[in-house]
């Protein structure tokens, strides 16, 4: 078990660097799939199965499938790729970096902080995994205002998705625009 | 005849009107025409209304054309008053006025703007003829401020000179301080006697004030200060010299004859004022006699010939403030009136030697001009004479000589006056017969333009002259005895001893034996005095008017640019100023932040979450 | 179920955080910012689900499904406002709409 979640937290960590830095898009997506397989597999050790699937389901799938889209239509050649390279000079990480290392180290102490919560083990053995049942009744129990409004969300992320994506008018000033694309 | 009085000031500035609205469309012919003939006529109705007024019982005539204004308990009228002060005062402007508009014509011929010249000069005459013969101060003090706006146009004349123009400003700048006090005198008396009307004031002043007190003193200083900025008197001298940057014939109406005596002519306008403020009167006779020397010491030391016209004409207009202020009013006025004639005289004549030597000025560089220009020369020698006050064959020995002996005699003058008279008679001989002896005598160093002056130029020279010759005979003093108050004689009245008239005659020809050694004879030992390093010394001073150019500028103008400087800033806008700098200095320290950079933002949201967790994980 | 140490999914949780937040610093090119978002959501989520594992509360999943709402409502319009920004730029560069500045 604690090989598992070691093996996988690896991979997840080891997976994002590497399509954080890819020069090119599509790579970037491959491993970032494999990143978010690693994830949904220390979701179920943390015994979350249904968070497992999600994870599965709607990033490794939906997302990244509208990722891929995306990357289709840009239709980003050769030279996008080595533009990306261009971009990804040495120096401009080191700001970043220090602080990326802070926040990291901030974190650190903060969960290290020796308080009982923090150090306590998931599940004492015997404890079943909160089943996708108890997650359901929660949702439209006490939460069911939280899921309307994540409805509303999601159907202003589709309005607003359509308006944005779509070609723009004749005669808008975007259109004399459009003719300089590649 | 009298009843025409109107038609003194109207006609020239009817001209003046013609000029000003029609004189772009006017041939040169017709412009002269104007000027001169509104003038001309004008001393013609003059004279018509002169020979009326002799028949005329009283003492004054008095014509009121419309009411001005009225307001609450004050009214002013536009109206006219005739006595034999003004009389002269109308005379000798119009008589000199045209003689000297009828040389303009001469003196401009082939010059540009001969309508803005005849324009000026007929407006000024009407002002000033409005000034001697207005009824009332208020009037009077729009002919003042009238012939203070012509001085200023017309030595400005030639205004291309970027000097002429800083000549003009200053003239204006420095009368307009004794303007400005004299419109403070007359808003003073306004409110302590509640009228303007010079007769009517002449009768409540005594009523409604003691003599001596502060109300009367105050506003005999007030006027005073005015008649000395436009007199030229110390300490508002400086103008004067500097103005002589206008055209000869300007120079000759408006800065010798006529509007530089105005002070003289307001002083004695108000002698019942005077009367009430002896100690005004005193200051009046020491400011006097203190120019006259003064004026007659700078003059020796200019080269300029027009400035040492001007030197003079200061001086000598300081004997008439000294003669006014030692009460012998009737002389003062009659030595205006034979000044007006010679010093016209003079600047006429060396208008014409200027001209012919093409804008020479330096009388070091003249010599020699008697044979080539017999009437300027004449001209101006019988100007010098009448100046000096050669006795017996000059006007001016009569009037210069009967101021001597009014100012020793009065109980107002004494020996003091009359010394500062004596040697400034020495020096007025010596100063103008150098100028004589300079041009006319001695080798030839510039060559004349061989042109035949115009008639027009030649005739009021020859007319001035014998004005300046025989003017003297002219009873002015007697005719004004009714008007004026007689000068107040220790002695009993009547003709001063036989020994004052001797050394009354031997001063000027002291004065002119000095300079005939010095510049003529060029030996003995009044050369080597002339020579010696005191004299050198002496002469720059002398030469700047006694520095007081430079005093003024030290002590007002630069204080003043100074100042201006610093105001053009707006300091006091300076906190408003910053308020609006620390907000605009806010925005662009702000607006630095927002740089359009997604990725900027997002490291700030990622900083400032860092800052928040330092806080919770140090604190 | 045997224990893991809570601190183990946390501690994952930063790491993935805070390697999204680096991408997000570091890549000019907007499709790579959005990925890295995704990547920040998704270790927030992680951190949800973990904690409300070390309880057996099921609160942790419902707050890992609200945010895979927002997750996806997110990467929605943002593809949205990449495709645009390509479109008008010609460019996948973020810094591109620098001109959007007031």
């Amino acid at each position: 078990m604690t090989a598992a979640f070691l093996i996988a937290a690896a991979v997840a960590v080891l997976t994002t660097a590497l399509a954080l830095t890819r020069s090119n898009a599509v790579h970037a997506l491959l491993y970032l799939v494999v990143s978010l397989l690693a994830v949904a597999v220390v979701f179920f050790l943390y015994g979350a199965p249904l968070a497992a699937a999600l994870e599965i389901i709607v990033y490794a799938g939906a997302i990244i499938v509208l990722f891929v889209f995306v990357v289709i239509m840009l239709n980003l050649g050769p030279e996008a790729t080595e533009q990306e390279r261009r971009w990804l000079q040495p120096d401009i990480w080191v700001g970043p970096s220090l602080l990326a290392a802070v926040l990291l180290v901030e974190l650190a102490v903060l969960l290290t902080d020796g308080s009982a919560a923090a150090a306590g083990v998931v599940g004492p053995a015997g404890t079943r995994a909160v089943e996708a049942r108890a997650v359901g009744i929660r949702l439209f129990g006490p939460y069911l205002l939280a899921v309307e409004l994540a409805s509303f969300l999601l159907l202003a992320g589709l309005v607003g998705a359509w308006h944005l994506g779509r070609r723009p008018w004749q005669g808008s000033p975007a259109r004399e625009e459009e003719g300089e694309a590649p | 005849m009298v009843g025409l009085l109107f038609l003194v000031p109207l006609l020239p500035f009817l001209g003046f009107l013609v000029l000003l609205v029609g004189g772009g469309r006017l041939p040169r012919r017709a412009v002269e025409a104007i000027g001169v003939g509104s003038v001309a006529l004008s001393f013609a109705v003059a004279v018509l209304v002169a020979i009326g007024f002799a028949g005329l019982e009283g003492e004054s005539y008095r014509q009121t054309l419309w009411r001005w204004m009225a307001t609450g308990g004050f009214s002013a009228d536009i109206g006219l008053w005739l006595d034999p002060l003004s009389l002269v005062m109308m005379l000798v402007v119009t008589g000199v006025g045209a003689l000297i508009l009828l040389y303009s014509v001469g003196f401009l011929r082939g010059e540009a703007g001969a309508r803005r010249y005849f324009a000026a000069m007929t407006l000024f005459v009407a002002s000033m003829l409005v000034l001697v013969l207005a009824d009332n101060l208020l009037f009077l003090y729009l002919g003042w401020e009238g012939v203070g706006l012509c001085s200023y146009l017309l030595i400005g004349f030639w205004y291309r000179e970027p000097a002429n123009g800083a000549a003009a400003r200053k003239a204006f700048l420095v009368t307009r301080i004794g303007d400005a006090a004299l419109l403070l005198g007359l808003v003073l008396i306004v409110a302590s006697l509640g009228t303007l009307d010079i007769p009517v004031l002449q009768d409540r002043a005594p009523e409604a004030w003691t003599a001596g007190s502060t109300l009367p003193v105050a506003a005999a200083a007030l006027l005073l200060a005015g008649a000395v900025g436009k007199s030229a008197q110390l300490p508002l001298q400086v103008w004067l010299p500097d103005a002589m940057a206008g055209p000869s014939p300007v120079s000759a109406l408006i800065h010798a004859a006529t509007m530089v005596t105005a002070g003289v002519y307001l002083i004695a306008r108000m002698h019942g004022l005077y009367a009430l403020a002896p100690a005004v009167q005193t200051a009046v006779a020491a400011i006097g006699a203190l120019t006259l020397l003064l004026a007659a010491i700078s003059a020796l030391g200019q080269s300029d010939i027009k400035r040492v016209l001007a030197w003079s004409t200061i001086s000598q207009i300081g004997y008439m403030v000294m003669a006014l202020g030692a009460g012998a009013w009737g002389a003062a006025i009659f030595h205006f009136m034979t000044h007006a004639f010679f010093k016209a005289l003079l600047f006429l004549a060396a208008g014409l030697v200027i001209l012919r030597l093409h804008e020479e000025h330096d009388i070091r560089r003249m010599g020699g001009l008697a044979m080539k220009l017999p009437v300027s020369f004449a001209g101006f020698l019988a100007g010098a004479a009448s100046l000096a006050a050669l006795p017996v064959v000059t006007a001016g020995a009569y009037s210069k000589d009967l101021i001597l002996w009014q100012v020793a005699a009065s109980t107002e003058g004494g020996l003091l006056l009359w010394l500062a008279g004596a040697i400034g008679a020495v020096l007025t001989a010596l100063y103008i017969f150098k100028a004589v002896f300079l041009v006319f005598f001695g080798p030839m160093q510039t060559a004349p333009e061989p042109a035949p002056a115009s008639p027009a130029m030649l005739g009021p020279i020859v007319v001035l002259a014998v004005l300046a010759v025989f003017g003297g005979g002219l009873a002015v003093p007697a005719q004004l005895a009714g008007t004026l108050p007689a000068p107040p004689l220790a002695g009993a009245p009547g003709h001063p001893p036989l020994a004052f008239a001797l050394v009354s005659a031997a001063l000027p020809l002291l004065g002119l034996a000095i300079a005939w050694a010095l510049y003529v004879g060029r030996r003995g030992p009044l050369t080597g005095l002339a020579a010696s390093r005191a004299v050198a010394r002496a002469a720059p001073v002398a030469a700047a008017g006694f520095g007081f150019d430079a005093l003024y500028e030290r002590l007002f103008v630069r204080p003043w640019h100074a100042l201006a400087r610093t105001l053009r800033d707006d300091p006091a806008d300076r906190p408003a100023a910053g308020l609006a700098g620390l907000s605009l200095g806010g925005y662009r320290l702000l607006r630095e932040t927002q740089t359009g950079r997604v990725r900027w933002y997002a490291a700030s949201l990622a900083g400032g979450m860092a800052a928040a967790l330092a806080l919770g994980v140090l604190s | 179920m045997t224990g893991l140490p809570m601190i183990w999914g946390l501690g994952l949780a930063a790491i993935l955080f805070v390697l999204g937040l680096l991408g997000v610093l570091v890549r000019r090119n907007i499709l790579f910012m959005l990925v890295s978002l995704e990547v920040m959501l998704n270790a927030a989520g992680l951190a949800f689900v973990v904690a409300g594992a070390r309880w057996g509360d099921a609160d942790g999943q419902v707050m890992f499904l609200i945010i895979l709402t927002v997750a996806a409502a997110e990467v929605a319009v943002g593809l949205a406002l990449a495709l645009q920004l390509f479109r008008r730029t010609g460019s996948v560069d973020a810094d591109a709409a620098m001109r959007l500045r007031g």
